[in-house]
């Protein structure tokens, strides 16, 4: 009698009523009021009709979802985001001031280290700004070598863009493993090619530091072959996948308008519905012989700056096939061009291209020295950073981290 | 797209007084740059982006450059007696020319696709009248460049809405993209200075020392 009537009390209202007693109890609805919404503490003085209070936060320069040291101050009521300054900095060694007192050659090892993803599209611009500014001819194969080892730069940061956004997502490591297993096949050609995986130092003013090793074409095919299985393979992986939807779409919208007057470049810049794709507008290299598409997205969110990637690394294959097939022979640089103690004509000159994360430019003023007067870089991963406070702003804070995932950013870059 | 030297005709057409100065470019000359005074800065801009035949909407680099002071050699066509006779001569005259700080912008159109356009801005020293206009209220994309510029180079924006030191740290005083900036003297002992290590630690203990 007495172990009952503790079971009784034990069980309280549960086992009274008409519920059968081998029921278990989380079948039955909470006899509990639902808890009372979030109380925000009020103002100390003087501020009626004004409940809670604003917290400022600041996120980074160490936090696992900014990209390296990068911090943003954010101002926060409850989870919406009022205010978000960007504050960058920490990785900043004056790059440009390098480029000045070294000769126009010493440079180019330092563009690597710009956006350490894409060295090679990096030597491409400062070579591109070089050329024009010396009237510098580059031959055909030289053409070809810098349109592969471009695309195949762009396939390479793309993947792993995805992967670093899904990571912020909270998809951990599954992406980003398949896009470093692709990453790793190119990264390998790079190895064979330039001597170096990431740091390629690769291109010359007026072509490239050295020829193919032999099978490289070939294996190069075969890497290129295999990528679009891989894309079928991520593709469906992410791209209807319920979670991805929920946390991206409609999230972070640029407007195409914003996104011109600031400066916004790349695929970001298509994602909100702006054909502009330098390849196609200034036609630099041999890009007006290949045949391939600028996508461009509907609504300008994460979810269209996702897809843009995905599908810019589709077109970029179609690049790698055409250029592969139609490699010519011949020399991949002048014999006679000057390397050391290049000295070009007094001007200035401003040279830029498409590289993986937007518009990448080189400035260059010459006084007719062996060094640059003037040596400037347009990062396009900084100046797309302008916007970040117009995307996050009336979003929740765990939306704005995937908003910067989607900037895709490089610090090395951003800071210089 | 219009030269250089029209797009100049047509700016002077449209704002009467205008202070415009083409400014030649011996590499690209198509890439010669137009050179604005401050107060016209703004307006000379609004009209870059808004004249229908060069829609110049998207501020691609904004950048700053350093020139010292300077002596200026130039060519000089005069008229003088030699021998009797008056004759045209060519005499290379030797200019002092003080420095400034100029602030460069690279303009394109995304809804034509043509450009560049270069717009300068000069201030009138490097010392003390280092005002220019910020182009900010026009382009958007020079907020986050006006501010590495006068961080680097020390020009003051009037009108920006928030110019702050952007890469270096807001107790930092100095501006180190100027050519004649002199590093701190942040020497660390080193158990073997050599070559240029060897000249700070001389440079850092002037009576002996370490070194």
């Amino acid at each position: 009698m007495k172990r009952e009537a503790d079971e009784q009390e034990l069980m309280g209202a549960l086992s009274t009523g008409d519920v059968s007693p081998d029921q278990p109890p989380w079948h039955i609805a909470s006899p509990q009021p639902l808890p009372a919404p979030y109380e925000l503490k009020p103002m100390p003085s003087g501020t009626a009709g004004l409940e809670g209070e604003v917290i400022e936060v600041s996120i980074g320069p160490h936090h696992p979802s900014t990209h390296g040291v990068f911090r943003m101050d954010v101002v926060l009521d409850g989870e919406r985001v009022l205010r978000l300054k960007p504050v960058f900095g920490y990785l900043h060694r004056n790059h440009e001031k390098l480029g000045e007192q070294g000769t126009y050659l010493s440079a180019m090892p330092f563009t690597d280290r710009l956006d350490y993803f894409c060295s090679l599209t990096n030597n491409w611009a400062y070579a591109l700004a070089v050329e024009k500014l010396a009237g510098l001819k580059v031959p055909e194969r030289a053409q070809y070598l810098r349109v592969i080892t471009a695309e195949l730069t762009r396939v390479l940061n793309h993947a792993c863009m995805i992967g670093f956004l899904l990571q912020e997502l909270g998809a951990m490591g599954t992406p980003l493993m398949y896009a470093f297993r692709e990453r790793e096949k190119i990264l390998d050609l790079f190895e064979a090619l330039t001597g170096s995986r990431m740091m390629c130092n690769y291109l010359r003013f007026g072509g490239c530091r050295c020829d193919l090793p032999p099978g490289w074409a070939e294996q190069c095919a075969r890497v290129v072959a295999g990528l679009p299985r891989f894309f079928d393979e991520f593709e469906r992986l992410l791209a209807t996948n319920e979670i991805i939807m929920a946390r991206t779409q409609g999230i972070g919208v640029l407007p195409a308008d914003l996104a011109i007057s600031a400066g916004v470049s790349g695929p970001g810049l298509r994602a909100s519905g702006v054909n502009y794709d330098v390849r196609k507008v200034d036609g630099y290299g041999i890009y007006p012989r290949f045949e391939f598409g600028v996508p461009l997205g509907g609504h300008g969110d994460v979810y269209d700056r996702y897809m843009m990637r995905m599908l810019e690394m589709r077109e970029s294959v179609k690049i790698l096939q055409q250029a592969l097939r139609d490699l010519p022979t011949g020399p991949v640089i002048d014999p006679k061009a000057r390397l050391r103690n290049f000295r070009p004509p007094g001007g200035e000159a401003y040279g830029r291209l498409e590289a993986p994360k937007g518009e990448l430019g080189f400035y260059l003023i010459s006084d007719g020295g062996p060094n640059p007067y003037r040596y400037r870089i347009r990062p396009p991963s900084f100046i797309n950073l302008t916007v970040l406070e117009d995307l996050c702003v009336g979003h929740t804070l765990m939306d704005a981290v995937v908003i910067l995932g989607s900037v895709d950013i490089v610090m090395g870059e951003v800071d210089r | 797209m219009d030269s250089p030297e029209q797009i100049k005709a047509r700016v002077e057409a449209a704002l009467p007084g205008v202070q415009l100065e083409l400014r030649l470019n011996p590499a690209v000359p198509a890439e010669s740059s137009l050179v604005v005074g401050p107060a016209y800065a703004v307006a000379v801009a609004r009209f870059l982006r808004d004249d229908p035949a060069l829609r110049l909407d998207y501020c691609s680099n904004v950048t700053g450059v350093d020139w010292l002071d300077a002596t200026v050699k130039e060519k000089v066509k005069t008229r003088r007696r030699v021998a009797g006779e008056e004759q045209e001569v060519e005499e290379t005259i030797e200019r002092k020319r003080p420095g400034y700080l100029e602030v460069v912008y690279h303009l394109y159109s995304v809804a034509l696709r043509h450009g560049p356009v270069v717009l300068r801005q000069r201030t009138r020293n490097r010392f003390e009248s280092v005002q220019v206009a910020s182009l900010t209220p026009v382009w958007r994309s020079c907020e986050f460049q006006e501010r590495e510029v006068f961080d680097l180079f020390g020009v003051v924006f009037h009108g920006h809405p928030d110019l702050r030191r952007i890469l270096m740290w807001d107790q930092f005083q100095d501006f180190p993209m100027r050519k004649d900036y002199v590093e701190p003297d942040d020497y660390e002992y080193e158990p073997t200075p050599h070559d240029k290590i060897l000249d700070k630690a001389r440079r850092h203990y002037p009576t002996g020392g370490a070194a």
